[in-house]
């Protein structure tokens, strides 16, 4: 999955001293070098990585509750084991993800503080429901297929833990997205009402799949700094053309009707024409008003809170070992 | 990015099963018309409780208290499922009457069932579910340590595949069955309500009928009383070094294992699981 890049992202003003430690930084940059943990960064360089990669972490956190809704109704034994084993490897791209921004001096626990608190924010996305089987393909093939072009530049990105876990993360979307489109295909050449479940998946998807990319170019207010630090390498406008110009054949392939009146190839730009999503949709679900933002950060609050128990009895257990082993140091030593 | 031609490659799965069957080995309990009642349901006991259990673990996905616990009990519940196709697979070919794994999985109604009575039970708290798993796992090294020199190939062989994945889960199991009874007092009050609420159901496991019988004649599988002694040790170690006490209760609750008297919990599970199935009887999925 994926986070959208979200929030304010303006200038934290330079430090005093500083110009020439970021004039060689930007060089790094520039010159294609990874910067790595120990390595000096801008502070604000540093702030919007961990927004990045939080917001990531917490979109495949949170994107585990939608998939997750129909595990225990998958239709056959093998597509249960299919969502099962992908769920899980959202799972761990969370873990590489919050392991990656605790490079930048954050805790996994300060995030998820952030994140419940709604301080940090998860990809709309995921705001929306699952409603019929379909729709654990749609979320495979257009969800996965949005993240994918996402975060295959990402694999680039300047910031070294970012990028790594960027590549194992690919490698593994990249066998999301084929499963979405193999339960897709299945549903789209099966019974009359199978037929129109993956309509339906794709009618409900198609808009929130694009709003994925983050506002227009226009409205963007943060992508140059971005862009000229490399972790950003792609325009949001960009990126949902390449996503649309990908995504229509494949609809068309396997007959379903993409759901936007004004869709046509235009030979000109080489690319499709299509309608934009409806941006005051997005800025509501982004401010809490989706479908489901208040069951998602809910069911997160519950799984935090409930468990707490269970993280302090760990946390004791593993401090009454330390202390044993150290008695048993005293008494060898005696 | 998969391209088109690549995403459509014929049914890759399909091959493979096509191909294992080539290669499964020959076995004449299989085949036997004598055998065949006890054996088919014996399978579905094996496969019943997997699904049953992998059903409840999957539930916690998503909600779990830490990140490390999501991915494990998925893990598990990817194992037990994958346990259950290879049992009630190789039920639906003894049956002979053309289900295969979905079918038993998917079509049986409540009393058909045969899982334990323990694997049907709500998860309750996560300290609740670990030490179902606990029980449940502590019997299930013991029965597939017997299972891997069975006399019937195709039983060893599910066995041995089985008995490598859940050597990790009572390691795992019993690792925090000891932490949380040695954690804090809440962790130790925890535990110990889930062990004496798990305790007469995890009886069950042991308990021998007609149907053991038969099958232990064949030299299929031991009897389930005799998987008790070392299940005992493994489990009166475990509870001690976790600081908790053993209930001294020997009643077994019945009726899972042969399908006579199942809990309230079970219906709502397969309302659940096969929902799809049910309502779209003609769709492939």
């Amino acid at each position: 999955m994926y986070g959208q890049e979200l929030g304010a992202t303006q200038r934290d003003g330079i430090e005093a001293g500083t110009e020439e430690l970021e004039a060689a930084f930007q060089a790094r940059i520039d010159n294609n070098e990874r910067i790595e943990p120990k390595d000096w960064m801008p502070e604000h360089y540093r702030k919007t990585l961990i927004r990045m990669m939080g917001q990531h972490a917490h979109s495949e956190i949170v994107g585990q509750l939608p998939e997750g809704n129909w595990i225990t109704r998958a239709p056959t034994l093998e597509r249960k084991q299919i969502l099962l084993a992908k769920v899980q490897d959202e799972a761990g791209h969370g873990l590489y993800l919050y392991s990656a921004a605790e490079t930048l001096g954050v805790t996994r626990d300060d995030l998820t503080e952030q994140l419940l608190s709604g301080k940090m924010k998860y990809s709309s996305i995921f705001n929306y429901p699952t409603l019929n089987w379909a729709d654990i393909g749609a979320v495979g093939w257009l969800v996965d297929g949005a993240a994918i072009m996402n975060q295959v530049p990402l694999q680039r990105t300047s910031y070294g833990p970012y990028s790594r876990a960027m590549i194992r993360i690919c490698k593994e979307e990249s066998f999301h997205q084929r499963q979405g489109f193999d339960i897709m295909r299945k549903m789209a050449n099966g019974t009359p009402e199978q037929r129109e479940m993956a309509q339906d998946a794709l009618n409900r998807f198609w808009y929130p799949s694009l709003m994925m990319f983050g506002p227009s170019d226009k409205e963007s207010v943060h992508s140059d700094q971005s862009m000229k630090w490399r972790i950003k390498i792609n325009t949001n406008d960009e990126l949902r053309q390449k996503f649309v110009d990908q995504t229509v054949p494949q609809a068309e392939f396997l007959g379903l009707s993409v759901p936007d009146d004004k869709l046509a190839w235009n030979e000109e730009k080489g690319g499709y024409d299509f309608s934009e999503p409806d941006w005051n949709e997005f800025f509501q679900v982004i401010k809490g008003n989706g479908p489901c933002n208040e069951e998602r950060i809910e069911a997160r609050r519950k799984a935090w809170d409930d468990g707490a128990w269970f993280r302090d009895a760990l946390t004791a257990h593993a401090e009454k070992q330390a202390q044993r082993r150290g008695e048993g140091v005293l008494q060898a030593a005696e | 990015m998969p391209s088109l031609p690549d995403m459509n490659a014929t049914d890759v799965v399909d091959m493979a099963r096509r191909a294992a069957e080539h290669q499964a080995p020959r076995d004449h309990h299989i085949h036997n018309e004598d055998l065949k009642p006890a054996l088919f349901e014996w399978l579905c006991r094996m496969g019943d409780s997997s699904l049953i259990l992998g059903h409840r673990v999957s539930e916690w996905c998503g909600h779990s208290p830490v990140l490390e616990e999501d991915i494990a009990l998925a893990n598990i519940a990817l194992d037990l499922i994958g346990h259950t196709q290879m049992w009630l697979g190789l039920a639906g070919e003894v049956e002979g009457k053309g289900r295969d794994a979905d079918a038993l999985a998917y079509r049986r109604d409540a009393a058909d069932f045969r899982n334990f009575l323990l694997v049907e039970k709500q998860n309750g708290d996560i300290g609740s579910t670990l030490m179902r798993q606990f029980l449940f796992d502590a019997w299930h090294i013991e029965r597939l340590r017997g299972l891997k020199g069975s006399s019937s190939e195709r039983v060893a062989e599910i066995a041995t595949k089985a008995f490598k994945e859940v050597s990790y889960h009572v390691d795992r199991s019993a690792d925090l069955v000891i932490r949380l009874g040695d954690g804090t007092d809440e962790s130790h009050r925890r535990m110990q309500k889930a062990l004496d609420s798990h305790w007469t159901y995890a009886n069950e496991m042991f308990t021998d009928d007609g149907l053991d019988e038969a099958v232990a004649e064949a030299g299929i599988a031991m009897r389930p009383s005799g998987l008790k002694p070392a299940w005992d040790a493994l489990v009166d170690e475990v509870l001690a070094e976790a600081t908790l006490t053993r209930p001294q209760n020997d009643f077994a609750r019945r009726g899972g294992k042969t399908g006579e008297r199942h809990t309230e919990h079970l219906g709502h599970i397969l309302a659940e699981m096969q929902f799809l199935q049910r309502a779209y009887p003609d769709a492939s999925w």
